[in-house]
C-alpha cells in the first residue's frame, strides 16, 4: 500500500499525490503510475505528467469518465506499483520480477456525451512514444572558464577547490526525477552536499542551452537559452531536446545520468560532430 | 501554394491551434489560444476544422495581403476590420480577393481576437500541433510572433463557409475592461492562511503591464501561506492562481510552464479561461469559489452553444 492522495486541480486535472519528498522510491512509484495511466490510453486523457512525487493527469471534462479515473488510480496504488511489463524499477525495489501488466481494472461507463453526437474534437493524446527501460545516459560537459561562469562560487559554497567541485559532481549517478519547464528540461539529484549551493539569488536574464547547472540538491541542463537562476557550472555539447529525433527528449523520467568532464577542444569537436 | 503576406505585424500576432498537448511529461508546454472558444468559431465560420490554425493578435491587429481568394473570419476581441478599406463585420465570414489588403483598426473591447482563414495556416506541424510557444521558441513561425516581410502558407479551402442567420450569441462577447471568473480551490489550498481564499474573492486584481501568454501577473489583495511559500517542483495547469512567497498571484495561461515551484491557491475553471483570457494589461478580474457541479454545467451550456452554432445553416 502506498502513501497518497487524490486532489483536483480545477475541472480538468487530478494530482495524485504521494509522499512529500525527493526519494528514489516514491519517484519510482510516480513514474510507474503515470506509464500505467498512459498504457491505459483512456479516453479524454490529454496528458499524464509524473513529478518528483505526484502524477498529474490533464483531461478533457466533457470527455472523460472522471470516476472512472479515480477509481482506476486508488485501484492500482492499492495494489502496488503497476509497472509494465518487462521494466524493472532502477532505484530502491530489488526485485527482478516483472510486475506484469495493470491489474484489469474495469473503467466503468463510456465517458459521457452531454448531448448528441460525439464532437469531432480531438485535443490530442499522450505522445505513442512509451518510456521503455530507463537507461544510463552519459553527459560530457566542458567545466572550463566561461562555460561554468557559476563554478567558482559553488566550490567556495562547499570551501572545495573548483577541480574537487567538478570531482563531486561527476563522481555521483545522478537520477532524474521529472521533466518540465522547458522542452526536455530534466530534474536531476542527489546532489553532493558541498556543491548544493542555492540558486542565484537575481536569474540571469539568459542562460545559454546546454548549460549544466546546480539548484540546491538538484542539477540539471538547460535545454533551450531562457532566463534562469541555477549556478551555472558548466556546458554539454549535447542536445537535451533535439526535433530531430524520434524521441526529442534526451533524457525520460527513471534514467540514470553519470556527467563526464571534457576540455574545451573536446567540447568543440562533439559540438561540430553533432 | 496560397499565402498570405504579412505588411506590419500589429503587436502580438501568433499562429496557434488547440495546442500542443501528449508532451507536457518532457516539459513541452501546451500553447494554444488565449481565448479557446473564440478561436473555434472562428475556426467555424470559414469552414475549418475547429483544430485549424488561426491568427491570434494582440491589441494592436496586423496588416496583411492576400495572393488568393479567402473567406476569413474575426472573433474574439472587437476590432475594426477593414478590406481595401471597406469595413468587415467580426463574427461574420467575408470574402478577401487576391491582391487585397486585409487591416485591423481600433480595438472596441477585449484584448485578443483571432482571425481563421479557409484553408488555415499551414505552417508545419511541430510535435503534431501549429501553437506558437514563445518561450521555447517552438512551433507556428520559427516558434516567434510575426514579423512584417513573413509569408504564411495557406492550406487547401475546404467546406463551405458558415453564414450565421443569427447575431453572435453574446455569452462569447469579450469583456470589457473587467472579468469574474469561477475557481475551484486548490490544488495546494492547504499551503496557505485559512483565511487565503476569503481574500482572493476580495479582489479585484489588476492585470499587471508585465503579464504575456505564460501568465498574468495580478495586483490585489496579498494572499499569505501556510508556511514559506515554496515548494517541492511539481505539475501545473491552465488557470491555475500561483502565489509566489510576495503574496501576488499568476494566473497561469496558455503558454505556462508544465511544471512550477510555487503553490495554487485556486484554479479558474474551464468555462472562464477564454474570459480571462480577453484581459489586457490594466484591465481587472474578480474571483469567485465555484463547484465542480457548476463549473461543468457552465462547460456543458458552453458545449452545447458552441455545437448548435457550428450545425447551423450552411
Amino acid at each position: 500500500m502506498n502513501a497518497f492522495r487524490i486532489v483536483a486541480a480545477g475541472d480538468s486535472a487530478v494530482l495524485v499525490e504521494l509522499e512529500n519528498r525527493i526519494d528514489p522510491v516514491v519517484n519510482e512509484t510516480a513514474i510507474a503510475l503515470a506509464t500505467a495511466i498512459r498504457a491505459a490510453v483512456l479516453p479524454g486523457v490529454r496528458d499524464v505528467v509524473p513529478t518528483y512525487r505526484s502524477v498529474a493527469i490533464h483531461f478533457d471534462p466533457l470527455r472523460t469518465d472522471y470516476d472512472g479515473l479515480v477509481a482506476r488510480v486508488n485501484a492500482w496504488m492499492g495494489e502496488g506499483p503497476p509497472y509494465p511489463q518487462g521494466t524493472r524499477p532502477p532505484y530502491g525495489d530489488p526485485s527482478p520480477v516483472p510486475y506484469g501488466d495493470p491489474p484489469p481494472v474495469p473503467y466503468g461507463d463510456p465517458p459521457p456525451v452531454p448531448y448528441g453526437d460525439p464532437s469531432p474534437v480531438q485535443y490530442g493524446n499522450p505522445s505513442p512514444v512509451q518510456y521503455g527501460d530507463p537507461s544510463l545516459v552519459r553527459v560530457p560537459v566542458c567545466y572550463a572558464g566561461e562555460f561554468g561562469p557559476d563554478l567558482a562560487e559553488v566550490a567556495a559554497f562547499g570551501a572545495v577547490s573548483e577541480a574537487e567541485a567538478v570531482r563531486l559532481h561527476t563522481s555521483r549517478l545522478y537520477r532524474v526525477f521529472m521533466l518540465g519547464f522547458m522542452p526536455g528540461f530534466a530534474y536531476m539529484g542527489i546532489v553532493d552536499a558541498h556543491i548544493a549551493a542555492p540558486r542565484l539569488s537575481t536569474p540571469r536574464v539568459r542562460v545559454p542551452a546546454g548549460s549544466v547547472g546546480i539548484a540546491g540538491e538538484q542539477t540539471g541542463i538547460y535545454s533551450v537559452s531562457t532566463p534562469g537562476g541555477w549556478r551555472i557550472i558548466g556546458r554539454t555539447p549535447l542536445k537535451p531536446f533535439d526535433l530531430s529525433r524520434r524521441e526529442p527528449a534526451l533524457f525520460k523520467p527513471g534514467d540514470a545520468v553519470q556527467f563526464y568532464a571534457i576540455d574545451p577542444g573536446e567540447y568543440a569537436r562533439l559540438e561540430s560532430a553533432r | 501554394m496560397a499565402s498570405l503576406r504579412v505588411i506590419s505585424p500589429g503587436m502580438l500576432t501568433t499562429i496557434q491551434d488547440h495546442g500542443r498537448w501528449g508532451w507536457q511529461d518532457r516539459g513541452v508546454p501546451v500553447a494554444g489560444p488565449m481565448d479557446p472558444r473564440a478561436h473555434r468559431v472562428a475556426n467555424t465560420l470559414v469552414g475549418n476544422e475547429i483544430d485549424a490554425a488561426t491568427l491570434e493578435l494582440t491589441l494592436l491587429g496586423p496588416e496583411m495581403e492576400f495572393d488568393d481568394e479567402r473567406i476569413a473570419a474575426v472573433a474574439g476581441a472587437d476590432f475594426e476590420v477593414a478590406v481595401d478599406g471597406r469595413a468587415m463585420p467580426v463574427n461574420v465570414p467575408f470574402a478577401v480577393g487576391a491582391g487585397s489588403v486585409l487591416r485591423f483598426g481600433s480595438r472596441r473591447r477585449g484584448a485578443r481576437a483571432y482571425l481563421a482563414i479557409a484553408g488555415g495556416i499551414a505552417v508545419p506541424p511541430v510535435l503534431n500541433s501549429r501553437a506558437t510557444h514563445l518561450p521555447s521558441a517552438m512551433g507556428g513561425l520559427e516558434g516567434r510572433p510575426l514579423r512584417a516581410g513573413d509569408r504564411l502558407p495557406l492550406g487547401k479551402r475546404g467546406r463551405t463557409p458558415f453564414f450565421p442567420t443569427k447575431g453572435y450569441d453574446p455569452f462569447l462577447s469579450a469583456p470589457n475592461g473587467h472579468a469574474t471568473a469561477r475557481i475551484l480551490p486548490g490544488p495546494q489550498l492547504d499551503r496557505f492562511a485559512p483565511e487565503a481564499l476569503d481574500v482572493l474573492q476580495s479582489g479585484p486584481f489588476v492585470v499587471d503591464a508585465a503579464s504575456n501568454r505564460m501568465g498574468f501577473r495580478l495586483r490585489g489583495p496579498v494572499l499569505r501561506h501556510a508556511g514559506d511559500g515554496e515548494m517541492l517542483s511539481d505539475a501545473t495547469t491552465l488557470g491555475a492562481l500561483q502565489v509566489p512567497p510576495a503574496g501576488q498571484p499568476i494566473l497561469l495561461m496558455a503558454d505556462r510552464q508544465t511544471t512550477g515551484g510555487y503553490p495554487s491557491l485556486a484554479t479558474v475553471i474551464s468555462a472562464d479561461i477564454g474570459l480571462a483570457g480577453q484581459l489586457a494589461p490594466g484591465d481587472s478580474i474578480s474571483f469567485v469559489v465555484s463547484t465542480v457541479r457548476e463549473a461543468m454545467a457552465a462547460l456543458i451550456a458552453q458545449e452545447q452553444a458552441l455545437m448548435a452554432f457550428e450545425s447551423g445553416p450552411r
